[in-house]
């Protein structure tokens, strides 16, 4: 019974905990409709400061608390408002989630930075003190932690009902246009959320890290704590929040305390947010569909069929050259980067056309390795069933969110990657604890593919066929369905489209791909193992997708490179590893608000090229017969598309409605255009 | 509140076909502690068109997100052809023959209009349609595009277009689905006397088709000419139901609108019971409610 009585105290410290971080992230969606993925790795970042502050430089504890709270907290919290995340409120969830989970990976980046791994502590405040209670000692920290938490909760009361600047913050919450029409500043309000919010963040990670530890990882994850508290109150609610974060912390340290220490179970205890986080999302009640926020996104252009299919060969021959007089080690870069492109086929299609963000296309990956050293199947038919088999798991995690936004189903992905990081991955069953498990290579029509040159040059072959084929799909109906569904999901829904099914297909067609790619993998690697598909590497991925083009297969290609480059960059260079992150980071944030990225500025080079000096080299060319079939529909398609972007930019630079947040120029295709008549 | 707020059971031709295709009964919306929409009652029927007026923020388009599932409300009853869609899917109620248009657009602005329209006849053709090459419906579209007068913007991307190109696209994209219902939300603001006059026209040949219109309209000219029935909005109450004429003539409407009624005109000194309440300039409805002069 005491032990109960023990894990109870502790359950509700770190409730306690959970409680502030998550009012800080309520606070700051609320006001801003920005939702912080970061918000954990700002209290990393913080905690490391603290330690900073208190152990390196050996300030006094509470200057060292006083300033990372009221000055340094603040302060980034502020800059991040004013300067990263502005006016996102109104953007798509699949802009303002890879703005956020930019300042995520820059975080992590500048802490790896600053802080190089070394072993640090933390000590608990008023380390020594403790206090008998029923028969049991609590600590003053603990205590502190508790009544800190009280003290937010009451705090945060007084600020938003009793205080002007609280009553403009509610204010915002519900119109911030409004707001401004009654002389309230909602640009100061979102600052101030955040600056408040960044603060509450630092406070639940300083308080916690004498417990977790200074690491770069641990404390990442408190977002996933705050977030599965604070959808309990709908992200506005902030005693019901209080709440959740409660039953979140009691929850987290029974199963800590009851759960046997051996087998699957053991796992359990370190997902229990993710899955507390699931069954919050399962009883949420239906989202309703927003109106009013229609804008068109001037996509890359869509290639001529002749033009992809030959960027296809020369492709495909470059591979085969480049491969023939390679090493084996750089084979394997070259595989990898095969299969990271491949990976950003399937972000092509979710987020690229659909608007939809994954946060676990990694952990597909290690499911369709998984599967295919599984099924030991090594041809066609293995790596297709592990595609099945991945694509049947994304269904299953976009299955519960169904009813719900973009943002959770986005959040949902998190959870899960985390879910499959922390237990499934590492179990027995699948790769073990720091296993890893033996695949070969597939043969194809008993052709069996052995060096690993012609391998590559196998990879190459399925990003090129996957590659054509989402063109084409992209050409066609389902093509046009999946954009008008990004454009405006509540006229589609007035048209009779089925979103909610529609979004679990695309969902799953994008987990599928991804689950190729890892079959493709696991082949490549020969050995694979759970250390290889952790769920950080979804965030550099969506990041580099975003990057070099999350809407063309081109910017695809460059971004697999550039994925697969990274490590070996972060290798040559150890001393600027984490800068590595910060630099990929500014860049997504940077290319966020234009998704065509890198990609598109080349083809616009290529434009510029073509008009000086095309018709000089055509006269040259012998005509070409036109490919039919189905790439006909390709063709027709990309003119006309031609046509639109042309037209569209021709009127939008005669009509001057360009406004600030875009140029374009006369081949111009970037940036996000309102609609012409938006009242 | 002069008048019933029960309509007087709806229109001419509907009891030929028997029963209202549209009945919204009672509903109330509350957002928080405002009441958008209060008791609302009307219907909508086969072959006329139902013109829905009243000042900003009466609670005009709430009703239509009621009615096309956008909205669930607080109280009260959707019915469609008969059968209770309070708590169906937006989806689903499209299936069944409703077809609406947004008062803020909401075009596929990175589509051609000519794509637009095509999205709207897959989707139309079933979700599994999407995955069949298309073809076969490009003659209807142009058809289409032609009669709602848009034709010449067919190749242009939709978020390029003028405004009220954009509305008759919508309209357009709606027809598509070949609709019972239409819900238009503003359709001709936007568009010059002209358009608007050809927009009427189709109006009239839409409902002669034996389609059913509800229309939230601000042009007073264009509510008098082709309405059957018109209903106003106040506050979220119906305070006024008639035809056009028994409107003009309505004290509590001439109220809401302009601040005055018969009633009061000789106290002020001035004959207004013959004031021509619709002409050019003086029925027009004010963009912000001015203060309560009654």
């Amino acid at each position: 019974m005491s032990s109960f009585l023990a894990f109870t105290i502790f359950g509700l410290v770190s409730g306690a905990a959970y409680a502030i971080a998550a009012s800080g992230l309520v606070l700051t969606y609320s006001t801003t409709r920005v939702f912080n993925i970061a918000h954990g790795a700002l209290g990393m970042l913080l905690s490391f400061v603290f330690w900073d502050f208190s152990v390196r430089q050996g300030m006094p504890t509470l200057l060292a608390l006083a300033l990372v709270l009221f000055v340094v907290a603040p302060g980034i919290g502020w800059f991040l408002q004013r300067f990263v995340a502005r006016d996102l409120g109104d953007a798509p969830v699949s802009v303002s989630l890879v703005v956020t989970v930019a300042i995520l990976v820059a975080t992590l980046g500048l802490a790896q930075q600053v802080w190089p791994p070394e072993a640090r502590s933390v000590q608990p405040f008023f380390a020594g003190t403790s206090f008998e209670m029923f028969g049991f000692f609590i600590t003053a920290h603990q205590v502190l932690t508790i009544a800190l938490s009280l003290v937010v909760a009451v705090g945060l009361y007084v600020l938003l009902n009793r205080t002007r600047i609280g009553t403009a913050m509610r204010a915002s919450v519900d119109n911030p246009e409004l707001l401004k029409l009654f002389g309230g500043q909602p640009e100061r309000v979102a600052a101030l959320s955040w600056a408040i919010g960044t603060s509450l963040a630092a406070l639940a990670g300083v308080l916690l890290v004498s417990t977790i530890g200074l690491d770069y990882y641990a404390l990442l994850l408190l977002v996933i704590n705050a977030f599965a508290a604070a959808i309990l109150g709908r992200l506005k609610n902030l005693p019901l929040t209080f709440v959740g974060a409660m039953a979140l912390g009691l929850i987290t340290s029974y199963a800590s305390g009851y759960l046997p220490t051996e087998g699957l179970l053991n796992s359990v205890r370190n997902v229990v947010p993710a899955l507390f986080l699931f069954a919050v999302i399962i009883a949420m009640p239906q989202a309703q569909l927003r109106i009013g926020q229609v804008k068109g996104i001037v996509s890359a252009p869509l290639p001529s069929p002749f033009k992809a299919l030959g960027w296809s060969g020369a492709l495909l021959l470059g591979v085969m050259l480049l491969a023939s007089g390679m090493s084996e080690a750089n084979l394997l870069l070259v595989g990898t980067a095969a299969t990271y492109a491949i990976v950003m086929l399937s972000m092509v299609l979710l987020t690229g056309y659909g608007g939809h963000v994954s946060l676990a296309q990694i952990t597909f990956v290690g499911v369709g390795a998984l599967a295919y050293v599984k099924l030991d199947q090594p041809n066609l038919v293995g790596v297709l069933l592990a595609g099945l088999v991945a694509a049947g798991v994304g269904a299953l995690v976009a299955l519960p969110v169904i009813r719900l936004t973009g943002l959770y189903l986005a959040l949902a992905t998190l959870a899960f990657a985390v879910i499959m990081d922390k237990m499934i991955f590492q179990a027995d069953f699948a790769f073990g604890f720091n296993g890893s498990l033996n695949a070969e290579r597939l043969s194809i029509l008993t052709f069996q593919v052995e060096s690993t040159s012609a391998y590559v040059w196998v990879m190459a072959l399925f990003f090129v066929v996957m590659g054509l084929g989402l063109l084409v799909v992209r050409a066609g109906p389902l093509g046009r369905m999946l954009v008008a569904l990004r454009d405006s999901p509540a006229a589609c829904g007035t048209l009779g489209l089925d979103q909610r099914w529609f979004r679990v297909g695309l969902f799953a067609v994008s987990a599928g791909m991804a689950g190729v790619a890892g079959a493709l993998y696991a082949g490549l690697r020969g050995t694979v193992g759970a250390a290889e598909f952790q769920f950080f590497g979804s965030f550099t991925l969506l990041l580099l997708a975003v990057v070099f083009g999350v809407t063309s297969v081109t910017g695809a290609a460059l971004g697999g490179i550039g994925l697969m480059m990274l490590p070996v960059l972060q290798a040559d260079y150890p001393q600027i590893a984490g800068l590595f992150f910060v630099v990929i980071a500014v860049g997504a944030i940077l290319l966020a608000r234009d998704p065509n990225g890198l990609a598109n500025q080349l083809f616009r080079l290529g434009h510029l090229l073509d008009r000086r000096f095309g018709n000089r080299i055509r006269e040259r060319i012998p005509v070409l017969p036109v490919p039919g079939g189905s790439l006909g529909g390709m063709r027709e398609h990309a003119r006309a598309e031609q046509d639109a972007n042309a037209h569209a930019e021709a009127t939008l630079d005669t009509v001057g409605l360009g406004g600030a947040s875009h140029q374009a120029g006369p081949e111009g295709t970037e940036g996000r255009k309102e609609t012409a008549g938006v009242q | 509140m002069s008048s019933s707020p029960v309509p007087s059971g709806g229109g001419h031709r509907a009891d030929v076909r028997g029963g209202p295709l549209l009945e919204v009964d009672h509903v109330v919306v509350q957002f928080g502690g405002v009441t958008a929409v209060n008791e609302a009652c009307f219907t909508a029927d086969p072959g006329t068109v139902t013109g829905l007026i009243g000042p900003n923020g009466a609670g005009k388009t709430t009703c239509f997100n009621v009615i096309s599932g956008l909205q669930k409300p607080t109280r009260g009853k959707v019915r469609f052809q008969g059968k209770d869609v309070t708590s169906m899917p937006v989806h689903r109620r499209s299936k069944r023959g409703m077809g609406r248009t947004f008062q803020r657009l909401e075009a596929f602005g990175s589509l051609s209009v000519r794509d637009n329209v095509r999205v709207a006849a897959d989707i139309h053709r079933g979700a599994l349609a999407g995955l069949l090459p298309g073809g076969g419906h490009g003659k209807n579209i142009d058809a289409l595009l032609e009669r709602v007068g848009i034709a010449a913007y067919a190749q242009e991307r939709a978020d390029s277009i003028p405004t009220g190109t954009a509305r008759l696209l919508e309209l357009a994209r709606c027809l598509a689905g070949d609709p019972k219902l239409l819900l238009l939300d503003e359709p001709s603001s936007g568009l010059d006397e002209t358009e608007t006059d050809a927009f009427g026209e189709l109006l009239r040949d839409l409902a002669a088709e034996g389609r059913a219109i509800l229309m939230v309209e601000h042009d007073m000219d264009l509510v008098m000419a082709v309405c059957d029935t018109i209903h106003v909005l106040d506050f979220g109450s119906i305070i006024a139901s008639g035809d056009p004429a028994e409107i003009r003539r309505d004290p509590a409407v001439q109220k809401a609108y302009l601040g005055y009624s018969d009633e009061d005109g000789d106290a002020d000194g001035h004959t207004r019971t013959d004031l021509p309440v619709v002409t050019d300039d003086t029925l027009v409805i004010p963009a912000v409610r001015e203060g309560a002069e009654a």
